[in-house]
């Protein structure tokens, strides 16, 4: 029965081709340079050549044992940027005329290919991960306070977001936006529910409760403590945005983002006013030209992208040696004007692809804390190479943040590696078919109590084919109920749903056949089958009162999975009591209610149809 | 939470999109002012190794690109054939300091990058020749240049000289001035210590005095003052209250007559000749601060001249009370104009009240001589036929008997007006001398700033009117 199960496809050769494929497009690069610059192939070229082909394929083949169902694009996408990162270095050596950057780079990326394969082949589980949510922010904080310790962190143009032992200097923030992406998932998906409460309505604008704020004035005050005292807008910015974004995405109000512009944009202008050094930086982003001595990064970075043009001067053929840090912050701007525009609008496009496989990895989870941790690794990606390269062209002013997996430097591209490790991880997790998940290093019970739609594989198996879709009858007596009324099933269930929505109410065993009807897209729901005595239930979904019945199943008052959110009494009442059918309150709920609902106040409305999700079975379930 | 997850990659593909629109933009929108700016390295790296046209004078070549015979990697070095004496026309060209003047402006042609020069490029290009930038052919005479730089020997100054029916340039001279053959070398180090000495000399030999600074005109002035009350029905014979002093309205200072007017009255045309500075207050007053102002700028004041050099604005004060007005009217107070704008006043008094627009670069020749531009003269009506002739006559009658006797040339028809002004006690006066010959037609204005020999005092009649002879004797 599990065996018609559709899965994620996996990929092999295809992941194989693309990865082979996507450190061709560096290597060229390399090989070109030494052609168009000596007219000869650089002299060790095939030994690079088995180095970095022979490392495409260990990950390969690390990650086909190990991740078999993980995104099959995220590493392609990633060893191409790599590629791309190291021919620019090479290139910016040449003419450098300081010590080699290459051979360091290279050993740094092997440290990151190294610890991203101990990740995927020990790290089975990314749920792990928020058991310790206090002790994740408080280390994340620490990182990102450390360059403030005097003798350790250092003052590089202006911005103190590096840190210096022992001659190795090192970004805490790379590693901070992990490990807070992280703590903050834990933290949301335990407090989502109440985060999405309402307080005070003020101009229209539904206001989260007073005592809902304090996280994130924790956060706001961080983020402009950062501004000022460590004169980095883009550090700043990366870390109030993700929180900002992970907090909407937890409770789906809106009212959080408007929250944190006007909080961030209130405390920005202050921040403007007083303290002058972010005002120069604003003043060099929008007049470079009027600061000639000054602004001379930014000057030469748009010198360099209008003198290379659409197509570019070739690889070895521009000026890095004129633009000051070409080699981390701006190489953008090194390998823009050698690439051309259109080269450099390729590697913009390639970052774009990288963080959408990432948020599409977010979708697919299941679990509360993993979409989280997800989405937010995704966003802070995007927004740390939004706002380097963004800074570089002029569209921002310019911070101190590293490109990701090209500028030079160990920490930047160590700490890549493991976030694409830990999507990679989440990946495999949400896209493998369930019965391998359900038979996972957690046991039933781990996964039991994140599982929110339950079936059993003949169910799975019937609408897969796509025989049935609304209306499924249910295998109730494979279904039992844990201790805590959370609800278990054995391992044959299967979690593999595109929206996490509605704990499935389970019936008294002696009650087969109780219908489930899933709101299918283009189908209707029927309130019932014929067998079934009940009336449809509304899902309590504070965020969608007008939604559909989805469900119409005897409902037990305590079904769902009590919140661990303190502050709000869940008052489970004992589980596997059969109660007569009601209709659950789809308004707003109060922390006093007896049913604190569903873990997760997402809409059930049926997502539209993604075509890339067309190899995915369990598509339209939501 | 999937819904908002879909919303974060909407947002997230904006973001994506800003960065690509901006691309986009720098290389739509920003890319000729970024090539064209004088700190862009790679610019001038690629004009470097084109065959930079030349600048002549007249026929005389005063800029050449030579093949380069030193170990540096470019492939032609920047010649100045006496470089000090036409720096203020070519500017230099530096790898490291950019370009200034007619190197600057007329860079694109120089280059070969003008549009008109696109197809010939391509055609050397394709063919293997190298491609070679065109000529820039200005409007200054060698003769006119080498005399006046003579002329000005021992002194601080400038001397601009122009022929007043077609605006042409003759001659730009500042003194002291620089060699930018210092800058052009390709011995980078050299080239840094050569700029260095040059900007923290005190006596500014790299500012060009002719067209790029500006000084308070003293009694050249009242040629406009003069202009706008016969514009406004004044005659030459007009009767204007001259007390040896008047009052300054407002104040105990007094202002006076430095010659002897008669403490009465006398003639508009008798007060231009003596430089009477009471009877020209009181001739401002009377005629109001607007009527003098509009007089200043329909000759040109508050507009930047001759860009090809980047030529700045002369000024008059936006807003006077009457103390003001009185030392306006005399060409002292907040009063300051350009040497080539004084010149630019007699020249339109003696075109017939008509301005020709002044212009240094008579036409730009492409390799193969044909014509990539030429110059059209363009004139604006600035005073009526017969205030610019009464003018003239007045302006003789102050070399004939005034105050510019120095400047006669027997023979020769020369009108003029001098101007000495005063900055503060401790400075030595400004020496102004503007004036004309005819037959053939020429206009020359003297500034001088700084007399090695005698530091304290220089006087527009006595000092400045026998270097301004000279440039007009060099000219017949």
């Amino acid at each position: 029965m599990a065996g018609t199960i559709q899965g994620y496809r996996i990929r092999g050769a295809a992941q194989l081709i693309m990865i082979l494929f996507g450190q061709s497009i560096g290597f060229a690069g390399y090989l070109l340079t030494g052609l168009f610059r000596d007219n000869a192939l650089p002299s060790q070229w095939p030994l690079l050549a088995i180095c970095w082909y022979g490392l495409g394929v260990l990950l390969h083949v690390g990650a086909r044992i190990a991740i078999p169902y993980a995104d099959p694009v995220i590493l392609p996408i990633t060893l191409a940027l790599t590629g791309l990162g190291l021919a620019t270095l090479h290139r910016i050596d040449l003419t450098s005329g300081s010590s080699p950057m290459l051979g360091n780079q290279f050993i740094a990326l092997v440290i990151g290919v190294a610890l991203l394969l101990v990740i995927v082949f020990l790290v089975k589980d990314p749920r792990r991960l928020k058991g310790y949510p206090f002790l994740l922010s408080a280390l994340g904080f620490l990182l990102l306070l450390l360059p403030l310790v005097p003798h350790l962190g250092t003052e590089v143009y202006g911005s103190r977001i590096w840190i210096s032992v022992g001659g190795f200097s090192f970004q805490p923030a790379e590693i901070a936006k992990i490990v807070l992406a992280a703590s903050f998932a834990a933290y949301l998906a335990d407090k989502t529910e109440v985060l999405a409460l309402a307080g005070r309505r003020i101009l229209g604008l539904e206001l989260p409760r007073m005592r809902d704020m304090g996280p994130v004035m924790l956060m706001w005050v961080l983020s402009l403590a950062i501004m000022v005292f460590e004169n980095d807008l883009g550090t700043s910015l990366l870390f109030f945005g993700l929180f900002v974004m992970m907090i909407y995405v937890a409770t789906a109000r809106v009212s959080w983002i408007i929250l944190g512009l006007i909080l961030f944009g209130a405390g920005g202008a202050f921040v403007l006013k007083f303290a002058g050094h972010v005002q120069r930086r604003i003043d060099f982003w929008l007049h470079p030209f009027d600061y000639p001595n000054d602004a001379t990064q930014i000057i030469q970075a748009q010198f360099g992208l209008s003198h290379g043009g659409l197509l570019g001067s070739g690889w070895g053929l521009g000026r890095p040696d004129l633009i000051i840090f070409s080699s981390s912050d701006m190489i953008s701007a090194a390998i823009g004007e050698e690439i051309g525009i259109v080269g450099l609008m390729a590697i913009i496009v390639l970052y774009g692809l990288l963080v959408f496989r990432g948020l599409k990895t977010s979708l697919v989870a299941t679990d509360v804390f993993v979409k989280l941790f997800a989405a937010g690794l995704s966003f802070a990606f995007l927004l740390q190479t939004f706002a380097i390269i963004g800074g570089v062209t002029r569209l921002l002013p310019l911070t101190g943040l590293t490109t990701p997996f090209m500028s030079q430097g160990g920490s930047s591209m160590i700490a890549n590696w493991i976030l694409v490790a830990a999507l990679l991880v989440i990946s495999n997790q949400a896209r493998r078919p369930q019965h391998e998940a359900a038979v996972g290093p957690e046991g039933v019970t781990a996964l039991g109590e994140e599982f929110t739609q339950v079936f059993s594989t003949r169910e799975l198996a019937q609408i897969g084919t796509g025989a049935i879709r609304p209306v499924l009858p249910i295998a109730a007596q494979q279904v039992r109920l844990g201790a805590s009324g959370n609800v278990v099933h054995d391992e044959d269930g299967w979690t593999g749903n595109d929206e996490l929505t509605q704990i499935v109410p389970v019936p008294a065993p002696g009650t087969p056949g109780t219908p489930l009807v899933p709101a299918a897209p283009s189908v209707p729901p029927k309130p019932a089958s014929p067998t079934s005595p009940t009336s449809p239930a509304s899902p309590a979904s504070p965020a969608t009162p007008a939604t559909p019945a989805s469900l119409a199943t005897p409902v037990p008052s305590t079904a769902p999975v009590p919140l661990k959110a303190p502050g709000v009494p869940a008052t489970p009442v004992p589980p596997a009591t059969p109660v007569p059918p009601t209709t659950v309150d789809p308004g707003p709920r109060t922390p006093g209610s007896t049913a604190p609902g569903p873990t997760t106040s997402a809409p059930t409305a049926p997502a539209p149809h993604d075509p890339e999700d067309d190899d995915y079975f369990g598509r339209g379930m939501d | 939470m999937n819904k908002q997850i879909r919303h974060v990659s909407v947002f997230s593909a904006l973001m994506v999109f800003a960065l690509l629109a901006n691309l986009t933009y720098i290389d739509l929108g920003r890319q000729s002012s970024l090539e064209a700016n004088p700190y862009n390295v790679r610019a001038r790296q690629a004009e470097f190794d084109v065959h930079r046209g030349q600048i002549l004078a007249g026929d005389t070549v005063i800029a050449d690109s030579v093949p380069s015979t030193d170990q540096s990697s470019f492939s032609f070095q920047r010649v100045y054939a006496n470089g000090p004496l036409y720096a203020p026309v070519t500017g230099f060209y530096s790898y490291i300091y950019g370009s200034t003047r007619v190197e600057n402006s007329y860079n694109s042609y120089l280059v070969g990058s003008s549009t008109s020069q696109w197809l010939q490029n391509l055609i050397d290009t394709t063919s293997g020749r190298t491609p070679q930038g065109a000529s820039v052919v200005t409007t200054i005479s060698p003769t006119l240049q080498q005399a006046a730089a003579k002329a000005l020997q021992g002194y601080d100054g400038a001397i601009v000289a122009m022929d007043p029916h077609t605006g042409a340039v003759l001659a730009q001279v500042t003194s002291p001035s620089y060699d930018p053959n210092l800058l052009a070398s390709h011995d980078l180090g050299a080239v840094q210590t050569s700029w260095q000495q040059l900007t923290t000399d005190p006596s500014n030999p790299m500012t060009d005095r002719s067209t790029r600074e500006i000084y308070p005109p003293g009694s050249t002035f009242k040629l406009i003052v003069a202009s706008a009350a016969l514009e406004k029905g004044y005659t030459p014979d007009t009767m204007i209250d001259t007390p040896s002093s008047v009052q300054l309205p407002g104040s105990t200072s007094t202002l006076s007559n430095s010659s002897d007017c008669g403490n009465t009255q006398v003639t508009l045309a008798r007060a231009l000749q003596l430089s009477c500075n009471t009877a020209f207050a009181n001739l401002g007053v009377a005629l109001g601060a607007t009527t003098v102002r509009d007089e200043a700028q329909k000759f040109g004041f508050g507009s930047p001249q001759l860009p090809e050099v980047g030529g700045v604005a002369s000024t008059f004060p936006a807003s006077l009370d009457s103390a003001q007005l009185m030392m306006s009217s005399i060409g002292q107070y907040d009063v300051a104009a350009t040497p080539l704008q004084m010149a630019m006043v007699v020249a339109t008094l003696v075109n017939g009240g008509q301005q020709a627009e002044p212009y240094l670069v008579q036409e730009v020749r492409a390799p193969d001589l044909s014509v990539l531009y030429e110059h059209q003269n363009k004139v604006t009506p600035v005073v009526s036929a017969s205030t610019a002739q009464s003018m003239q006559d007045m302006m003789v009658q102050v070399v004939a008997n005034g105050t510019g006797t120095a400047a006669r040339i027997p023979g020769v028809t020369v009108g003029g007006k001098s101007g000495t002004s005063q900055t503060d006690a401790d400075n030595p006066n400004y020496a102004w001398f503007v004036c004309y010959a005819l037959n053939p037609d020429i206009v020359v204005s003297v500034f001088l700033q700084r007399d090695e020999k005698t530091p304290v005092s220089l006087w527009g009649g006595a000092n400045a009117a026998p270097v301004a002879k000279e440039v007009l004797q060099a000219s017949r």
